[in-house]
């Protein structure tokens, strides 16, 4: 599964994206931050506040409770502010 | 035409325009919006990152619903990424139409969408202090109207 990050939350992470073997405890976007949380202090510091995180799943918006497979791509950034 | 493009280099406002002019054909209406970088509170500079891919479909789906929406002879996308100081233009966003209503309210649709949904985000120095810029609630109280 490949996992990006942007904005503060990459500085917080400190990489843009990371290839990772998805382990059977995770099944969709909750479970897999669940997962990274536990990865290293800039993770949970990251995810600390999981309402301040939004999410895409092979580049479409959508929300926590989006199913994830192996080989999907999952990207985690704050909201978008472009424009 | 649809023509969307996100780059690091700088465009010409003027060059844009008379494109959507040529692309629009027996157009009636171009209407644009050009927004710039302000200097509020002594910003130095503004760094825009961006979700490569995925800015490109989510511009390409908005453009796509607001072909649905309006009557478009051809619409042009333009958003810079990278870092940009005050007074450099950010993005460009210009629709032609037969009717003035169809090119004024696309190109407004197609900004709200802009700024909700395209995953872009924009880190602003100050001095020495960097801060990334909030969403504002107002921007999500301006997409909701146009929710079907």
């Amino acid at each position: 599964m490949k996992i990006l990050y942007f904005a503060w939350v990459k500085q917080k992470i400190g990489k843009a994206e990371e290839t990772v073997d998805m382990p059977a405890s995770v099944t969709n976007v909750a479970t897999l931050i669940d997962f990274l949380r536990k990865r290293g202090t800039g993770y949970e510091e990251a995810f600390k506040n999981p309402a301040l995180i939004r999410v895409a799943v092979n580049q479409q918006h959508t929300d926590f409770n989006a199913i994830v497979h192996p080989g999907d791509e999952v990207a985690f950034f704050p909201p978008v502010t472009g424009g | 035409m649809s023509e969307i493009r996100i780059q690091q280099e700088d465009f010409d406002s003027g060059a844009e325009m008379a494109a959507l002019e040529d692309d629009g054909g027996d157009a009636g209406a171009i209407a644009s919006f050009v927004g710039l970088v302000r200097g509020d509170g002594g910003l130095s500079s503004m760094t825009l990152d961006h979700y490569p891919g995925m800015c490109e479909s989510e511009i390409a789906a908005h453009a796509g619903e607001a072909r649905k929406r309006w009557s478009i002879l051809a619409l042009r996308i333009v958003h810079r990424i990278g870092r940009l100081v005050p007074g450099d233009r950010i993005v460009f966003v210009g629709v032609a139409s037969k009717h003035r209503q169809a090119a004024f309210e696309a190109a407004e649709f197609l900004m709200d969408y802009l700024k909700t949904r395209a995953p872009f985000w924009k880190l602003e120095r100050r001095g020495e202090s960097e801060t990334w810029v909030r969403a504002r609630a107002e921007d999500d109280a301006s997409v909701k109207r146009w929710i079907r």
